[in-house]
């Protein structure tokens, strides 16, 4: 019997510690960012008005980043994939047009409709995963072309701004007496850590690595595939509802933005578009840091007309950053 | 082949008449394969024999255009790579299959992870119960926690195996599984494959190297243009390569001209010192083939990647043609008419543009040479081109069109020596340049690095085998811990000795 030795890796402590930390580096990093940006905000707002933020402070900030968590989170998914999903701003449009239209103030009529909001994003996800898997399209074109149905769809319901969102949905999600929305983040958390557990996460993370070699596994490429775009398009959907819930209102196009915002949030959480690499907690600290960012300029007396301006540079030089730390541990370790 | 209709055991692949093209390229033409249960079967031929692609067929990845594929009796020849496992296959790809940001538990585990009552995946259990495996299957050194893209590639190579073994295949197909293993680590590999075949188990591999198939096969199948030719227990080694490559190499290695006591030193190194190197210096003639041995790692590739400037150099200096350079890059080196022909441990990333086409690969280098004002010159780079093809014995249909990722490994290898050829440099460095490929090729490429040292070109030669720096080279340096510990020349740099020599120190 031989041994096989090997070119010595050292398994001391120190080591160990040090190549973990450089795996977690982007999603530590992420937190960082939000930290720091957090403190600099509390500075600024102390500094304009004497006074700490508080609950009426916090409580918006929850509600606001809320819908970009649960996009981002979809998002993440997807990219784990190797995969884009553009058309998740659509599903936002769409669920926020049907929610302002046809909910009526009762349980029933709420949670119902919350369902088949829900429901419906999936479903176009599922469409998604279908195309991009079975069909063999780049996910760029599918979810491109989905987006412009789904912008059509919620214009046809909803031509202009209005509608009502029944003021009891608001309080149920958006509860403006407190930051307890911070609930329903932890839920989001907590589902992503049980999926990274989960087999399909496994196989989620797999195909992310290789493709050919998730094949050579026996792992269900297709079908994996499509799952993660309907949970994209789900949690989408579940983005959709929480806008409505805070807005109060419909507009068929206030989701468009969340195209972009979905993907700065995934770059901020150090998520890899190469795909396989990246935790969905990191989109939620970059969810979290693009609201504070907001706020940040706000108080930092910035011109509206240049925040895009600031929020782009912030996102290359956050960007850069992480990429320079990680060669740095990377080279030392 | 004698006793086939006597054999009661059930045959544990059977492949009839099978068939596959890509995009218009023959891989497989009724190829036929018959292994049984409790034999370890070989697979030989050349690259682009078919041998991968046979297997691939065999693993499920990859479906034949026609014919028949029987599996432990089981017809499976439109069944997909899960079928082929539910029937016991186990497979190790010549194409590393880990995936790279995954943990080496992660990977060890795919698919078959340790689960809680919650049906969650159990982190903890995972990197123990991959410690224990590990341990089980007697390797040591690796951390079940690492990512599995950063080890070593012979690393990655003893996890593929061990992920192999641990789901107990009953017919295991192995494609070029040592390619990336030291000697010890072959030795722990077919003690594996041995005590597997003994617990009644089909185990197929190829290999390049003739020892390895000889020693371990029970039965040998030998491929040619994608056609099986032979099967039998045993080959001698001249029969077999005449069968291989169709034709008959009489020697192996060429007869290298005399170095001209008085010739020019074409380049010297003066205590070098960097990253992997501690004060090495040597002088290199023109028409002299200096070949640098050693045991694996042992600073060679860090040598010729400072020769090449791709590497930084703390220390020392180097001369080319008696002149101090500075190489501070590859550019600067190319300026001062070296050249590198690297091969490096892992072929995939070979430094050839792979979907680019082969007359585009091959005059990368000179482009500066057959264009004016910055035009390229249709005619100069169409005799550029054939020269290069024509010299190397490059297989290709249409250098023009055809991109050099669908050639065979061989034939890529000549596109990279092609390459450099076209620059006309005055000295070489050829780094483990025979890699992989097949006999013929290999034939092909001592016949070329003797005539370029007939023609005055000076070249440092380092191959993985032994054997062929003995043969082929004039001087050889054996490296050991970044240093030159040691030169033999003539008859005293046989093989033999060269392995004495890498060893010496260790033993003591």
């Amino acid at each position: 019997m031989t041994t096989v030795p090997s070119s010595a890796m050292p398994s001391h402590t120190g080591v160990r510690w040090r190549s973990a930390l450089a795996q977690n580096m982007p999603l530590l990093l992420a937190f960082a960012i939000l930290g720091g940006l957090t403190a600099v905000y509390v500075g600024l707002f102390h500094g304009q008005l004497d006074a700490f933020p508080g609950s009426f402070e916090w409580t918006s900030i929850v509600n606001t980043a809320m819908p970009t968590v649960l996009v981002a989170v979809g998002q993440t998914i997807v990219v784990l994939t190797r995969g884009i999903d553009l058309s998740v701003g659509g599903v936002i449009d769409l669920s926020n047009a049907l929610a302002a239209t046809q909910m009526q103030d009762s349980v029933a009529s709420m949670v119902g409709w919350s369902l088949a909001i829900l429901a419906i994003g999936a479903a176009f996800g599922a469409l998604n995963g279908v195309l991009v898997a079975y069909g063999r399209l780049q996910p760029i074109l599918v979810t491109l072309a989905t987006l412009a149905i789904l912008q059509g769809l919620a214009l046809r319901a909803l031509p202009e701004p209005g509608g009502v969102i029944p003021a009891s949905y608001s309080d149920a999600l958006a509860n403006p007496g407190g930051p307890w929305s911070l609930l329903f983040v932890l839920a989001v958390a907590l589902g992503w850590l049980m999926l990274r557990r989960a087999r399909i996460g496994v196989r989620i993370f797999a195909i992310g690595n290789d493709e050919q070699a998730a094949r050579a596994h026996g792992i269900p490429v297709r079908r994996v595939k499509v799952v993660a775009y309907a949970l994209s398009g789900l949690l989408a959907a579940a983005s959709g509802l929480f806008l409505s819930a805070t807005t109060t209102g419909g507009d068929a196009t206030a989701g468009d933005v969340y195209i972009l915002t979905s993907i700065a949030a995934v770059v901020l959480g150090g998520i890899s578009f190469f795909g396989g690499r990246g935790s969905a907690l990191g989109a939620i600290a970059g969810a979290f840091v693009l609201t504070v960012l907001t706020n940040v300029l706000f108080f930092a007396g910035i011109d509206p007309l240049y925040q895009s301006f600031f929020q782009g540079l912030f996102l290359v030089v956050a960007v850069l950053l992480g990429a320079v730390l990680g060669r740095l541990l990377r080279g030392s370790a | 082949m004698n006793d086939e209709t006597q054999d009661t055991t059930a045959a544990a692949i059977d492949a009839v008449g099978v068939s596959r093209s890509f995009g218009g390229v023959t891989a497989l033409a009724e190829a036929s394969l018959s292994a049984r249960f409790g034999e370890v079967h070989a697979l030989v031929g050349e690259n682009g024999a078919g041998k991968s692609t046979l297997i691939k067929i065999l693993g499920g990845t990859v479906k034949a255009d026609s014919g028949g594929v029987r599996i432990a009796g089981e017809d499976v020849t439109a069944s997909g790579p899960a079928a082929a496992r539910r029937l016991g296959v186990g497979t190790v790809f010549q194409e590393l299959t880990l995936f790279p940001w995954m943990t080496v538990a992660e990977n060890l585990f795919v698919g078959r992870e340790p689960r809680g009552p919650t049906q969650l995946i159990q982190r903890r259990k995972l990197a123990r119960s991959a410690e224990d495996v590990l341990a089980r299957f007697d390797v040591h050194g690796i951390d079940p926690r690492a990512l599995a893209g950063s080890l070593a590639l012979a690393q990655r190579q003893v996890v593929e195996i061990t992920a192999a073994f641990m789901r107990e295949p009953r017919i295991l197909l192995l494609d070029e599984p040592t390619s990336a293993l030291a000697e010890n680590e072959v030795e722990w590999l077919f003690g594996l494959v041995r005590r597997l075949r003994d617990e009644g188990a089909c185990i197929l591999f190829t290999s390049h190297r003739w020892g390895e198939v000889a020693s371990l096969a029970d039965r040998i199948t030998i491929l040619r243009n994608g056609t099986n030719v032979a099967t039998r227990p045993r080959f001698d080694e001249g029969e077999a390569v005449t069968l291989m490559t169709g034709r008959t190499i009489d020697r192996m290695y060429p007869d290298r001209p005399a170095v001209d006591e008085g010739a020019e030193v074409a380049l010297r190194a003066q205590d070098l010192g960097g990253d992997g190197l501690h004060g090495v210096s040597f002088e290199l003639r023109r028409g002299e083939i200096l070949g640098v041995g050693g045991l694996a790692g042992q600073g060679q590739p860090e040598l010729f990647l400072s020769l090449f400037g791709a590497r930084k150099l703390s220390r020392g200096h180097v001369e080319i043609s008696g002149e101090r350079a500075r190489l501070r890059s590859p550019a600067d080196a190319i300026r001062r008419g070296l050249a590198i022909a690297l091969v490096p441990e892992d072929r995939k990333t070979e430094g050839l543009m792979l979907p680019m086409s082969v007359k585009d690969n091959l005059t990368l280098a000179v482009l500066g040479r057959i264009s004016r004002a910055g035009i390229v010159r249709r005619k100069r780079e169409q005799s550029f081109v054939e020269e290069a093809i024509q010299r190397l014995q490059i297989r290709t249909r249409n250098p023009g069109v055809q991109a050099v990722g669908t050639l065979s490994g061989g034939n890529q290898q000549k596109v990279l020596i092609g390459r450099w050829l076209l620059a006309e440099p005055d000295v070489l460095l050829l780094f483990d340049i025979t890699r992989g490929v097949d006999v013929g090729t290999k034939h092909d490429l001592y016949k070329l690095v003797v005539e370029l040292a007939a023609q005055g070109k000076a070249l440092l030669y380092y191959s993985s085998e032994t054997e062929e720096i003995a043969q082929l080279c004039h001087r050889v340096l054996v490296m050991r811990e970044g240093k030159i510990v040691s030169e033999l020349s003539g008859p005293d740099a046989d093989a033999e000795a060269l392995v004495a020599a890498a060893l010496r120190e260790e033993a003591a």
